[in-house]
């Protein structure tokens, strides 16, 4: 049977609100979520904090995050944070 | 140090880590801010500091109780409203320099998180300085206030933080620690998160920093000695001093310590000193003063005396001055441990030494740098020039202040154009890794983008070529009072140096220099300069084959720069243009050299080279440069009528040689390329026709020139492998350079066809074309194949078939070499080859056992592999 993975849009100016969401989700979200950056233009540290928990989160319940459509400019924020290799990315 | 020390409490780490995690997540957030969102926020917190000057001063003085409020205001204003003129038009988000001329463009890299100690005697100034530069290069800094300095310091930073965050900075850029041991300080230093330590405060401090194994910026001690050397403006530098020596009562480390007098001006300089209120100390009072500012048994300054007014240590020391004494000059005799006051002393008092002499006084200064303060701070006054070079010659500082106080001076961008700082490089000397005025560039990790820069080619070739029968008359239109001309014993026999005196101006006197017909050796050429000399030579005319024309070259060379060193000039190059021996400009003598050939292989008429032959050492020394090329050269094919068969099959191979390895030569270019194809359909037109019908006027005139173009190609393009095998070969065994081109030439071909084993480096090498371009060739010569293999298949078989007609040994066992031989030579002619300059611009780098390979192969001839040919793989 074809597993179906969830998958969320963060709206550029509302990523922790974004991230929050999706971590509510994460309960039915089966074994995959996709987490749509492409408006993401900039994180913060709010963005960086509430993605770090999401990554605990789907941890604990064995659920892989994929981010789909990270500029390269957050791509290397989350380099720096050593957060990248908890995520799998995606164009 | 630092790594000696336990590990905080876990309580204490725990806090410690939320430190780093903030710090962190600020450093990898600013990451993304653009120039414009730094410069807005700098702009803000220099706005806030400047507001903040004087209250963060009042704040400095009250907890520390060190240095003069107004001092500090003027300090906080520096590190602001001075940093920012520096600073504000500084890029430092992606592009920061370029340069486009050499293809450089030089990028910024945030460093992260710093890990920064603040001293007490600059305790809010430099928190000011250091958040602009942080904010700047987007870091993040975790401050480590002085523990006697922590509520200013840590207000400074309050201050900066909040307008940073306010205009957008990110949050937790800034953090500092609420209190601190020494166990926090080791603790942060080794964090991985930490990228840097900037460690401004004592020596304790700067050395924990730079045992902890992180890259780390510190200052070093000062001991600033101060030169007023007899020709200064005296009123000017007397002023400076006690400007800068008072100045926040001298806690500045680049501050003056120990002035060094001239004795003309000694006494009227202390009575200056005296008039705007110094109080001179007797030997009394010095012995004093020495004793109550230093600790007698470990020779470090009271901590209590730093700061503090002139009045204040005078009352302390119980010495009786004047209420408004600034203050105190304390003449000491020497410089050392039995001189205490020769150190440092950060507060309003002076040393000053009587030197007899310059060279006295030069001397006690570098005592006092060595004293302490070795890569910090020096100051000259002088009106003599040599006097101000000298001493910053013998001086080891990274700042040498001249006609300027030094405190201030050294702070930069008040008295000079120095970059303004609160942090002194010291450099190795004083255990620092800058002797720079630490700046924004040192929060940055400067990325060198460079991009490959487009080989420079040329095309070189004596600018004057004439060619055809009869083009020898052309000698007549260069006036000349004195010819030599250089030929051999045959070619003077046959009446050749008689056509050419026949054609020559008749004012001119004529004398032939007739040399042996071999290689030259270094005696004949003597000779020939010798001629030369004694004829008052203003023209040399070269008739004869290659070895003859680079006689003449190297004849003309010495003759026209005598103290030329032909050994020195051998010395081997990889680029011409960055050769390490120059070949000498100047010249005592001023010579045209006409070149005019008599065979048609060699070229030597149009190339940069010349072949020496070294008798006592047996060897050839090959001398190259442009200089040495002919002025004039003379393609004359009447000289050549009479060249025997052999000579003409041998010649004419080494012009085929010439043309097809300039052809696929690294080196090679549009202008090169179409002389080294051109010459080559000659030559296979001709050369067989030439050999074959010697009377052939057109086919001798043909090959003629072709010799010529191939060597324009080659002097400009290089050989390549078949040169270096042939060389070797030719030497060991005695065969002609142009046979042993011949037995190396199919093999050659292929194995350049073929994927090299290895490249070598080369900018000019754009592209392997080796292969594409033997099938160019094999196209011009309509020789067939549709695929790159089969062109450069037909082209090699083509040679071979060349090669056949000309009736060339076709291998080297054919030349009646015993095989055993040969295998014993072979360890010694691939050395030889390797050691070859010819095929350095060859499209394979030959690896030793290919050159193995080759020789054998060579050996063997055509068609026969039995070592197999395993260094050789398949065609491209």
């Amino acid at each position: 049977m074809a597993t179906i993975a969830v998958q969320f849009k963060i709206d550029g100016e509302r990523v922790v609100r974004g991230l929050e969401e999706a971590r509510d989700k994460l309960d039915s979200a089966g074994p995959e979520m996709i987490l749509d950056l492409s408006a993401v233009k900039r994180i913060d540290a709010p963005g960086l904090r509430a993605l770090e928990e999401l990554a605990a989160r789907a941890d604990d319940k064995g659920v892989r995050i994929v981010l789909r459509g990270a500029s390269i400019d957050v791509y290397k924020v989350l380099k720096l944070m050593r957060l990248a290799a908890r995520f799998s990315f995606a164009n | 140090m630092a790594k000696n020390l336990s590990n905080p409490t876990e309580e204490r780490m725990a806090y410690l880590e939320g430190l780093i995690t903030q710090a962190k997540t600020a450093a990898a957030v600013f990451a993304q801010f653009t120039q414009q969102d730094v410069d807005s926020i700098v702009k803000a917190m220099v706005l806030a500091g400047m507001e903040q000057a004087q209250h963060l001063a009042r704040l400095a003085i009250q907890e520390t109780r060190i240095g003069v409020l107004e001092d500090k205001v003027i300090k906080n204003m520096v590190a602001t409203e001075f940093v920012y003129n520096y600073i504000k038009n500084k890029p430092t988000v992606g592009t920061i320099r370029e340069f486009p001329e050499r293809g450089l463009v030089e990028l910024a890299e945030p460093i992260g998180v710093i890990f920064s100690l603040l001293p007490i005697t600059n305790p809010t100034s430099t928190v000011l300085f250091k958040c602009l530069m942080a904010i700047k290069t987007r870091n993040a800094v975790i401050f480590s206030p002085h523990p006697n300095a922590w509520r200013c310091s840590s207000e400074a930073v309050r201050i900066m933080y909040e307008a940073a965050v306010k205009q957008g900075a990110p949050e937790g850029v800034f953090t500092c620690l609420e209190s601190h041991t020494l166990e926090d300080n080791a603790y942060l230093m080794r964090h991985k998160e930490v990228a840097m330590i900037d460690a401004t405060g004592g020596q304790g401090a700067v050395k924990a920093a730079y045992s902890s194994g992180k890259p780390a910026l510190g200052v070093g001690p000062g001991n600033t000695p101060v030169y007023l050397e007899k020709s200064a403006d005296l009123s000017m530098a007397v002023v400076d001093i006690i400007v800068s020596k008072t100045f926040d009562n001298g806690t500045i480390c680049a501050s003056e310590q120990t002035v060094v007098i001239d004795d003309e001006i000694y006494d009227s300089a202390l009575k200056k000193f005296a008039e705007l209120g110094a109080h001179i100390c007797s030997d009394k009072e010095t012995e004093i003063l020495g004793r109550a500012l230093f600790d007698r048994q470990t020779g470090c300054m009271q901590p209590i005396a730093v700061g503090q007014k002139a009045t204040d240590i005078a009352r302390v020391a119980g010495l009786t001055v004047k209420p408004a004494t600034k203050l105190l000059i304390a003449p000491i005799q020497g410089v050392g441990r039995e001189h205490p006051l020769s150190v440092e002393k950060l507060c309003p008092v002076l040393s000053v030494y009587r030197a007899m002499s310059t060279e006295e006084a030069l001397r006690v200064c570098v005592d006092v740098n060595h004293a302490g303060g070795l890569g910090h701070t020096a100051v000259i006054f002088s009106r003599n020039d040599d006097a101000i070079h000298k001493f910053s010659q013998v001086i080891n500082a990274g700042r040498i202040i001249v006609n300027a106080p030094g405190s201030i001076g050294a702070l930069g961008g008040v008295y000079n154009d120095m970059v303004p700082t609160f942090s002194f490089g010291c450099g190795t000397a004083g255990g620092n890794s800058t002797t720079d005025n630490v700046n924004i560039y040192h929060y940055l990790n400067i990325k060198r983008m460079a991009r490959r820069t487009p080989a420079p080619m040329w095309f070189r070739v004596p600018n004057q070529i004439y060619f055809n029968f009869n083009a020898v008359e052309n000698v007549r239109q260069f006036p000349s009072r004195s010819t030599v001309i250089i030929t051999n014993p045959g070619l003077e026999q046959i009446g050749h140096a008689d056509i050419v005196r026949r054609y020559l101006p008749p004012e001119a006197s004529v004398h032939v220099c007739v040399i042996p017909d071999a290689e030259p050796e270094l005696k004949a050429i003597l000779q020939g300069v010798e001629a030369l000399n004694l004829y008052k030579a203003d023209q040399i005319i070269a008739l004869g084959g290659g070895s003859m024309i680079d006689a003449a070259k190297i004849m003309k060379l010495k003759y026209e720069s005598p103290e030329a060193d032909l050994e020195e000039l051998a010395a081997p190059f990889l680029d011409i243009r960055k050769r390490v021996v120059q070949y000498p400009t100047e010249k005592i003598n001023r010579c045209r050299l006409i070149a005019i050939s008599t065979t048609s292989g060699t070229g030597s008429e149009v190339t940069p080279f010349a072949v020496l032959f070294d008798k006592e050492q047996g060897r050839k020394v090959t001398l190259a440069d442009y200089s040495l090329s002919p002025d004039v050269a003379i393609i004359d094919p009447q000289f050549v009528m009479s060249m025997p068969r052999g000579l003409t099959a041998d010649t004419g191979v080494d012009c085929l040689t010439h043309a097809l390895e300039a052809a696929v030569s690294t080196y090679a270019s549009c202008y090169s390329d179409c002389n080294a194809m051109q010459a080559i359909r000659m030559v296979f037109k001709y050369l067989p026709v030439a050999y074959q019908h010697p009377e052939e006027e057109e086919a001798r005139s043909m090959m003629h020139n072709a010799a010529c173009i191939a060597a324009m190609a080659f002097a400009n393009a290089g050989v390549g492998v078949n040169h270096a095998l042939a060389h070797a070969f030719g030497a060991r065994f005695g065969v002609a350079h142009g046979r042993a081109n011949a037995l190396m030439l199919p093999h050659v071909i292929r194995y350049n066809a073929s994927v090299p084993t290895k490249f070598r480096p080369s900018p000019n090498q754009r592209a392997y074309v080796a292969h594409k371009k033997y099938a160019t060739i094999a196209e011009l010569l309509g020789l067939g194949g549709r695929t790159i293999e089969e062109k450069v298949n037909s082209l090699a078989a083509a040679t071979e078939q060349l090669l056949d007609h000309l009736a060339m040994p076709r291998s080297i066992a054919a030349l009646g070499i015993a095989k055993e031989k040969f295998e014993q030579a072979l360890p010694d002619l691939v050395k030889i080859a390797f050691d070859d300059p010819s095929w350095l611009s060859n499209p394979r780098m030959p690896l030793m056992s290919e050159l193995e390979e080759l020789f054998w192969s060579a050996y063997r001839g055509r068609g026969i592999t039995e070592k197999g040919s395993s260094a050789v793989q398949p065609a491209a």
